[in-house]
């Protein structure tokens, strides 16, 4: 027990059961497990603070809250209600995957696992550390522009979708794979 | 108590995605090469065991249909997929992985998450214009392979018994994970 606690890295089996576990126990006890809708929640609990009129509690929507932006309205301001009470499942089930990183990570006989930039970085570029910085920013920026328009990301879409069968997580997971595999590829090419 | 199981059941993802070796862009990175399937393994078996329980547990009537959240299907969804298909290649990260190996102290994944937050956040500036747009035409709307039971949802596959091909999907899925080898061998 002790060791599988510290161990760096599980093997395929054991993470693959326990993901597994994860994804039906949420959806047992909650809903469906996703991330990508927060990074929209985080925005706006941030646009708040420098906009008074962002969010606005209103009678006429579904949901008791409106905004003027028409993303955060949609479905009846359920975004909107979700930025005006940031405690609420989603948004605190985030943050403590944060939290669960952390106490994995300081669970960790090495920290060999957490180095920056990744050794395939390494191996391939030959000034890391600033130029990583750059393209993850830029990647951020393309992954969760990406998932928004998609309406979800890897967890959402391609997990908890293709756990329920659902047609747009297959649609999702091909279309991720087909652009990711061969840029992937092209861009380490000349790495080990 | 909704949020008390927000806490444990993000502390119990966040967990498991690090010690799976997910929340590593380098595992990640030798995923999407095809020089490392460690990761391409987990989440098959993830997949497919998931979705075995899903529909026995739904079928024994233990999960409540309301639970389950069915995506849409549109022209975005692919388009969607095919940009974070492009972040995640270059980066390492998916939202989900970002926000674990930020935890983990990751400077990288930090640089991530503030790259993730203007991305969402010029999409929801972007949407009033892109809403009207092909991008949200339908292709099937909300729907599954399989009949989940729930109205809201379109099966493709009415007529034929849920766990029956749900089941030989998610066994599929746990064969091709057991089957991938770990490594590519070249």
């Amino acid at each position: 027990m002790k060791n599988f606690i510290y161990q760096n890295q599980w093997d395929w089996r054991t993470s693959g059961f326990a993901l597994g576990l994860v994804f039906i126990l949420a959806v047992a006890l909650v809903k469906p497990i996703g991330v990508s809708t927060q990074f929209v929640i985080l925005d706006g609990i941030v646009w708040n603070f420098f906009a008074d009129d962002v969010t606005v509690k209103s009678s006429d929507s579904n949901t008791g809250y409106s905004s003027s932006n028409a993303y955060l309205n949609k479905s009846g301001g359920k975004y909107a209600k979700s930025i005006s009470n940031p405690a609420n499942y989603s948004f605190v089930f985030v943050l403590a995957m944060v939290a669960g990183g952390f106490i994995a990570s300081k669970l960790q006989v090495t920290e060999e696992n957490n180095t920056t930039p990744p050794n395939v970085w390494k191996e391939r570029f030959d000034n890391p550390t600033s130029k990583r910085y750059l393209t993850t920013f830029l990647g951020g920026v393309l992954v969760l522009f990406g998932a928004r328009l998609a309406g979800g990301c890897t967890s959402g879409h391609m997990m908890s979708g293709i756990m329920q069968t659902s047609l747009s997580g297959y649609l999702f997971a091909l279309s991720a794979f087909a652009t990711a595999i061969p840029l992937a590829i092209f861009m380490y090419n000349k790495g080990e | 108590m909704t949020i008390f199981l927000a806490i444990i059941l993000g502390l119990l993802f966040g967990f498991v995605l690090q010690k799976s070796g997910a929340a590593d862009p380098h595992v990640i990175t030798d995923m999407l090469r095809l020089k490392d399937f460690h990761l391409m393994k987990t989440i098959s078996l993830a997949i497919g065991t998931s979705s075995l329980a899903l529909y026995i547990l739904l079928a024994m009537g233990i999960i409540d249909v309301s639970h389950l959240g069915v995506k849409s299907s549109y022209v975005g969804v692919i388009a969607g997929g095919a940009i974070l298909g492009l972040g995640w290649a270059i980066a390492g990260f998916c939202p989900g992985t970002g926000v674990v190996a930020l935890g983990t102290g990751r400077k990288d994944a930090l640089f991530f998450v503030l790259g993730g937050l203007v991305g969402a956040f010029v999409f929801t500036l972007m949407y009033a214009s892109l809403k009207s747009t092909f991008l949200f035409d339908d292709l099937g709307g909300k729907a599954t392979l399989v009949r989940t039971g729930s109205e809201k949802f379109i099966a493709l596959l009415p007529s034929l018994p849920a766990v029956l091909i749900a089941g030989v999907l998610a066994i599929l899925f746990i064969f091709f994970a057991i089957q991938l080898p770990e490594k590519r061998t070249s």
